[in-house]
């Protein structure tokens, strides 16, 4: 079976802190098969977005090895690594979604890198395939919002209207940050569900972040626990006793930099008044 | 008591900036020979009321006003005309321009070399287009194509095209970026990322100050018509040369009403894509 993707020592920085300061993930060693399913936790911080953004080719990492469904995307020439992003797909934790869009051309978006810029035109006077929108947002329980303005959802409402459109894309990767962190239990269980039988009916990976440990372990059957920039166990979920989770979340606070002398709140506070 | 006075650590910078302000302020009033007291003057005080006192009775003759109607509907095709040739120009530029679009910044924040060197360019020539003004633009023309409104069709669109292109690249950078990045991470083409990622952030803001660019192109197009650029300005000039102030008056009034519609066509736009 062809793999996904295949780290080897991944060292990543932020795009700002380049070559210098501490590193977001530190070498990184992670193997993901094709149609395989993994939720990624750990405390806030150790690194998960920066994570999802490297695998989605929208962050260069600083060193190590990086094999996207077989290639390099950075020893690719610039279009051919656009088009590899193409084949993945990132859902970030905030919906990108414009608030004055309608959520059938915000759904659609999905579609772009399959379209022609006429396509794209056109299909801004008349949606094109409402059909599909329908149906990926059905997926969702938002079918009767297609015609609604974005800023008539509630957040719940943006973040499903967001994955809508991990499915109406053409991606063999999914890469999902936290997709529910807006939704009440019930719908939480329900939006997963959708994610993971269209990845599995499309036989696509899907990489998730997740802060519910628990849905993470009742859902995934591989568990990747990330903390400090660092993994800390890769386990099937069997493995993964709850001693390693009380580590991974533990002492979150207490090892948190302090801060900096001029940064302290007096200190602040009197630089305000100056 | 010095210690109870709680003196403002503030006070002695306002002190000088005051000082510095004044000192640079005094040299200008002198170079621009500032003296508004020539205003009140016996001899001018008697032609600026035989002059003003004209204006109570705006001319309003049959034929004169059909000539104003004639010479604003020529102000307005100016305007319009210079304006849609403008964005002829400044649309493309926009897009050159704008950081926000830039796929090779995805995931290395920085941008190849030619592709800084073209936006470079095009900024440069934004700014020699908008730092030599209409006016200028406009005598220049005058000479060229000879006296009438092409010149001064020609001397707005130059103008605007640097300034629209210049605040549109900005506008675009200062909206929400989440919605285009985004769309360009998941492999969609620049052109596509604007459409509906980009423009929708921020369609309200563009139209608005497109149309206030459009209010401003019909005041220019006026002052431009006292070099010869035709339009209702032209005719003003005459009128003021020959001290007619209820000409003056009239066609003022017509300069009120048409910046009224223009901000009323600014609103009902806004009403739409708000």
């Amino acid at each position: 079976m062809a793999a996904t993707y295949r780290l080897a020592q991944l060292t990543v920085h932020h795009l700002a802190a380049k070559q210098q300061g501490a590193a977001a993930l530190h070498a990184l060693n992670l193997v993901v098969e094709q149609g395989e399913q993994l939720a990624l936790i750990g405390p806030s911080g150790a690194g998960k977005t920066t994570l999802l953004a490297t695998l989605a080719c929208a962050h260069q990492p600083t060193s190590g090895q990086l094999q996207v469904l077989g290639t390099d995307p950075w020893a690719l020439a610039q279009d051919a690594r656009h088009r590899l992003r193409a084949r993945l797909f990132l859902a970030p934790q905030t919906p990108p979604l414009p608030p004055r869009q309608r959520v059938v051309t915000t759904v659609l978006a999905a579609r772009l890198p399959r379209w022609t810029l006429w396509q794209a035109l056109s299909s801004l006077f008349k949606p094109a395939e409402p059909r599909a929108a329908f149906e990926a947002l059905a997926r969702f329980g938002l079918g009767d919002k297609l015609y609604a303005r974005v800023d008539r959802l509630s957040g719940g409402e943006r973040q499903r209207c967001g994955l809508a459109r991990v499915l109406l894309s053409s991606a063999e990767a999914f890469l999902v940050d936290e997709p529910l962190s807006a939704l009440d239990p019930t719908l939480a269980q329900l939006t997963l569900t959708a994610l993971q039988q269209e990845a599995a009916a499309r036989h696509a990976t899907l990489v998730c972040s997740l802060h519910q440990v628990d849905i993470a372990r009742a859902n995934f059957a591989r568990i990747v626990g990330l903390r400090a920039g660092r993994i800390v166990f890769d386990a099937p979920r069997e493995q993964v006793t709850d001693a390693m989770i009380d580590a991974l979340y533990l002492n979150e606070s207490m090892e948190a930099p302090q801060a900096a002398f001029h940064e302290t709140p007096e200190r602040l506070a009197v630089g305000a008044c100056l | 008591m010095a210690a109870q006075r709680h003196p403002d650590p503030a006070f002695r910078g306002r002190i000088a900036t005051v000082v510095v302000c004044l000192v640079l302020l005094w040299p200008m009033l002198v170079y621009s020979e500032f003296k508004p007291w020539i205003l009140f003057d016996a001899q001018s005080l008697k032609s600026t009321g035989a002059f003003l006192a004209d204006f109570l009775t705006p001319a309003h003759s049959l034929e004169f006003l059909q000539m104003v109607l004639h010479q604003t509907w020529i102000t307005v095709a100016i305007a319009t005309c210079g304006l849609a040739l403008a964005l002829l120009g400044a649309i493309p530029a926009t897009l050159l321009v704008t950081e926000r679009l830039s796929i090779s910044m995805l995931g290395t924040g920085r941008m190849r070399l030619p592709a800084r060197a073209l936006r470079q360019c095009v900024r440069i020539v934004l700014i020699l287009l908008r730092s030599v003004p209409e006016l200028v633009w406009a005598l220049l023309f005058v000479r060229i194509v000879g006296l009438g409104p092409t010149a001064g069709v020609i001397a707005i669109a130059l103008t605007y095209c640097g300034m629209l292109g210049k605040v549109y690249a900005e506008i675009l950078e200062s909206s929400d970026a989440h919605a285009s990045d985004s769309l360009l991470a998941n492999g969609s083409s620049r052109l596509a990322a604007l459409l509906y990622g980009a423009l929708p952030e921020s369609a309200a803001e563009l139209v608005s100050y497109t149309v206030y660019r459009w209010e401003c192109a019909i005041r220019g197009s006026a002052v431009m018509g006292f070099v010869g650029a035709g339009g209702l300005g032209q005719r003003m000039d005459e009128s003021i040369k020959m001290m007619a102030g209820s000409e003056v008056a009239t066609m003022l009034i017509m300069f009120v009403l048409l910046v009224a519609a223009a901000d009323l066509v600014s609103k009902w736009l806004r009403k739409d894509l708000v």
